[in-house]
């Protein structure tokens, strides 16, 4: 799986859990934080989905890895390309 | 002691089954229009419920519906239009001095429910269940949604009253208004029944569960043929103030709260006692400074359970015998049984009385039980009557909890 289509599959998740943002121009190197309105417990829907949809377990200690789309690219890349995407 | 401050209604919040607003409401009543419906009940196939079709987005964001429960939604849209029935400046009052009292009958067992169910889908492996569940589930959620969405910081909290919570979270509001508490109080109550199937399968296996054909036929209350409760949801929030800040905004006052009560049976879990529902309304006309002579509408409880409506009957029969003028009426026909918010929404179907003189009637009485006749009791059709000055409302519920609320006509 690239890095652009593991971007765009964080986005389908954020795009369920914040659904009034315009998700057109997020910038992937900024922190999803940042530039949307997403608090503590969004940010827990998003590790849900990624369990629930895609089998991927994210520890506490590696939520800041997930911060940005660049760094969730970075961070979920080995761990979908264990899951044989 | 100190004589204490009136409290008057100045304005008016719902969504029921037939009606997104008072006047809607009202008109569906005199009009005869039930809307009650079938809907499929998680394993229980379908079943007739009263379900609400109120603009939701209306007040919040689609991010904000996404993480609020029903009844969160439906206390959201009913408090605004309360306060917007209420022509209170809002963005120049005091949020500080605002009090949210929503009376349930029961939350949490949607969202659990639900839980249970999504978590079976992944082997009842508990690392699915939401992080949202517990701001969910909380006892106050519905209360707390309102003050989140409308930036309120005064107290908020929910009144578990079972079927007598409408009427309970107005008394609450009542009482917090005249200790000075707050200035500005919105309260009634809410339901989400609808959305549990423990509900259904409970009263199901009570034998108290109606049924019928046409769903607009299954709640039928004093009708000899009645077989249950139809569950629904719904809610009705008012604005409440002291009846000097009321006038001094130039508020339209709909009407002033003349008495109240609230007691308990202290015997049966579900079958109510009469003789405790005779002092609950007897304890509300003594507060009122009213005898049952001075009672023009009593708007009942019942819920179409073959044993409870006689029993409210044989209270009422007690209570209101020498009481030729008093007419009775009862709304769970037309929308069946919105439990947290029965009470409040009953009195607000009956609140236009004030000002049409019209009483609405009870629907769904094709053969009246003999053991539920009443005097006074209007069916089928509104009666028109000379004038109407005062409404008491009956609620009650499970465990014994009975709840009385006295209305009447504001006069200088």
């Amino acid at each position: 799986m690239t890095a652009e289509e593991i971007k765009q599959i964080v986005l389908e998740i954020v795009a369920d859990i914040a659904p009034d943002e315009d998700l057109s121009n997020v910038k992937p190197d900024v922190k999803l934080r940042e530039q949307l309105s997403l608090d503590s417990m969004d940010f827990l829907d998003i590790v849900m989905e990624l369990r629930k949809k895609h089998g991927i377990e994210v520890p506490e200690a590696d939520y800041p890895r997930l911060a940005s789309l660049d760094s969730c690219a970075e961070y979920l890349g080995p761990k979908f390309a264990e899951k044989g995407k | 002691m100190n004589k204490l401050p009136r409290i008057v209604i100045t304005g008016v919040g719902l969504t029921a089954p037939n009606g997104n607003s008072l006047a809607e409401f009202r008109a569906n009543l005199l009009a005869g229009k039930a809307n009650i419906r079938e809907i499929d009940v998680r394993y229980m196939g379908k079943h007739p419920a009263g379900i609400c079709d109120f603009d939701a987005k209306k007040y919040q964001s689609r991010r904000e519906l996404r993480t609020s429960t029903r009844a969160g939604s439906i206390a959201i849209y009913c408090a605004h239009e309360a306060v917007a029935d209420s022509g209170i400046n809002w963005d120049a009052t005091d949020k500080a001095r605002v009090g949210v009292y929503v009376g349930i009958t029961e939350h949490g067992n949607v969202e659990t429910e639900n839980e249970i169910y999504n978590i079976s889908q992944f082997g009842y492996d508990t690392k699915f269940w939401t992080h949202h569940h517990n701001p969910r589930t909380v006892a106050n959620n519905p209360a707390g949604e309102v003050t989140i969405n409308m930036q309120i910081t005064g107290p908020h909290y929910t009144i578990g009253a079972a079927c007598a919570a409408g009427n309970a979270g107005v008394i609450q509001a009542a009482q917090m208004l005249q200790l000075g508490e707050v200035d500005f109080a919105i309260a009634g109550g809410v339901s989400e029944s609808p959305g549990t199937f423990g509900i259904f399968a409970g009263f199901k296996n009570q034998t108290a569960l109606a049924s019928h054909d046409d769903p607009n036929k299954a709640s039928r209350p004093f009708d000899k043929a009645r077989n249950g409760i139809v569950i629904s949801e719904g809610g009705c929030l008012y604005t409440l103030e002291r009846l000097d800040d009321a006038l001094a905004r130039g508020a339209n006052i709909i009407a002033e709260i003349a008495g109240w009560y609230i007691n308990s049976d202290a015997g049966d879990t579900v079958l109510p006692d009469p003789v405790r529902q005779a002092e609950c309304m007897r304890g509300a006309l003594a507060r009122a400074g009213m005898k049952p002579q001075d009672i023009d509408i009593v708007s009942t409880h019942a819920t179409g359970t073959g044993k409870g409506d006689v029993q409210e009957i044989i209270a009422m029969r007690d209570v209101f015998a020498d009481c030729p003028n008093t007419k009775v009426n009862n709304t769970k026909g037309f929308i069946g049984h919105c439990m947290g918010a029965a009470g409040t929404l009953e009195l607000a179907g009956n609140l236009g009385s004030l000002t049409d003189s019209t009483v609405h009637p009870c629907i769904n009485i094709d053969e009246l039980d003999p053991d539920c006749a009443m005097q006074g009791l209007v069916i089928g059709a509104p009666e028109k009557v000379a004038k109407v000055d005062t409404i008491l409302n009956n609620s009650f519920g499970m465990l014994g909890i009975n709840s009385t609320l006295i209305v009447k006509r504001f006069v200088a």
